[in-house]
């Protein structure tokens, strides 16, 4: 390493600071326009949908655990349970699975 | 006004307990990522310190990997600010749920916190934001992220690894959590939750498109698609945030 590490930490940190408080602090009123309006509700849904998928199949060391976790995590969402339940239950999911699975 | 039937004390402590499976996921996803800093040869400190600061996975193993190669400061500088341009959007996002009361001061602290996990459960509220909420997620989350982070520097391979894999999915689970009820309910947003889906399997096998991060990718697929969305189906104006009408 030849740069100075603090100095990296500084940059990291300050660019990802501005990052996530400038559109924050420079949009202060509602936003009037329909078009924008409507594309910032629809924004949370997308973002969080495209980070899901593949990505939960392709985080385990099995893909079939992942799908398995996938399948059972929607069915619960669906069903209408919470976070944390949901959650603990993709993760005992691929758990189980790799017991069998994986050796 | 509704200030009044709010309780604070409560709104921290249940965003404490939400922040919990997000602090499971982050713990495990920390960890492999202090793998990665002990192999660039950062201290524990420094690793506990960057994850404080920066709380996001893809921007922290970018940055970890230029340290490892000692590139220039304005690399660090572009790259930080691509790996985490998509927490740019949740911002705006987030600016249009901020009630007119909430202090300014709010603003910085909450979008300091914002990551893929804390943007989502706060947005998933209804409502005004509510800012002690958010607090309370970040509490018990971010320390989690960075004593994961300099665990896996000072000890790389205590956990096992059929543990870390189990845990790697807390986050997409919690995801689902999310966005499933709403698609339930919104036959829009069930349509661009499966189009999500296909959209980002298929922008990992395309050409030119999976040549992009996987941050690009998540950034250009929800730019088109929300445009998309937003274009064919425009909201009704009592939605989008203000959940007390009706």
């Amino acid at each position: 390493m030849s740069g100075n590490v603090w100095i990296y930490i500084a940059v990291m940190a300050a660019v990802s600071f501005a990052v996530r408080v400038l559109p924050l602090t420079l949009i202060r009123g509602q936003i009037r326009n329909r078009f924008v309006r409507s594309f910032l509700y629809y924004v949370p849904y997308v973002t969080l949908a495209v980070m899901t998928f593949p990505a939960i199949v392709e985080a385990t060391q099995s893909p079939v655990a992942g799908a398995l976790a996938l399948v059972v995590g929607v069915v619960l969402a669906w069903l209408g349970a919470g976070l944390f339940p949901v959650s603990v239950c993709c993760c005992l999911t691929v758990l189980l699975a790799e017991l069998l699975l994986v050796h | 006004m509704e200030q009044t039937l709010r309780r604070p004390g409560r709104e921290f402590l249940e965003g404490m307990r939400d922040g919990v499976p997000i602090a499971a996921g982050y713990f495990a996803v920390a960890f492999s990522l202090g793998i990665a800093g002990r192999n660039a040869g950062l201290t524990a400190l420094q690793g506990f310190i960057i994850s404080v600061l920066n709380h996001a996975s893809a921007g922290e193993y970018a940055g970890i990997t230029l340290i490892a190669a000692a590139a220039p400061y304005w690399e660090m500088a572009l790259t930080i600010l691509i790996t985490n341009a998509r927490y740019l959007l949740m911002s705006c996002a987030m600016s249009q749920k901020f009630g007119p009361d909430t202090p300014f001061f709010h603003r910085i602290g909450v979008g300091f916190g914002i990551t893929d996990e804390i943007f989502g459960i706060t947005m998933a509220r209804p409502g005004h934001l509510e800012p002690r909420y958010t607090y309370g997620a970040m509490l018990v989350a971010i320390p989690c992220w960075a004593l994961g982070t300099a665990l896996g520097i000072t000890a790389g391979n205590i956990l096992p690894v059929r543990a870390v894999s189990a845990l790697s999915v807390a986050l997409y689970g919690m995801f689902l959590a999310i966005i499933i009820p709403p698609a339930r309910k919104d036959r829009v947003v069930l349509v661009l939750v499966a189009l999500g889906f296909a959209a980002s399997l298929a922008a990992e096998v395309l050409p030119l498109v999976r040549e992009l991060s996987a941050g690009s990718r998540v950034i250009l697929l929800t730019l088109i698609l929300s445009m998309g969305a937003a274009a064919l189906f425009p909201i009704k104006e009592e939605e989008g945030g203000e959940d007390h009408v009706g």
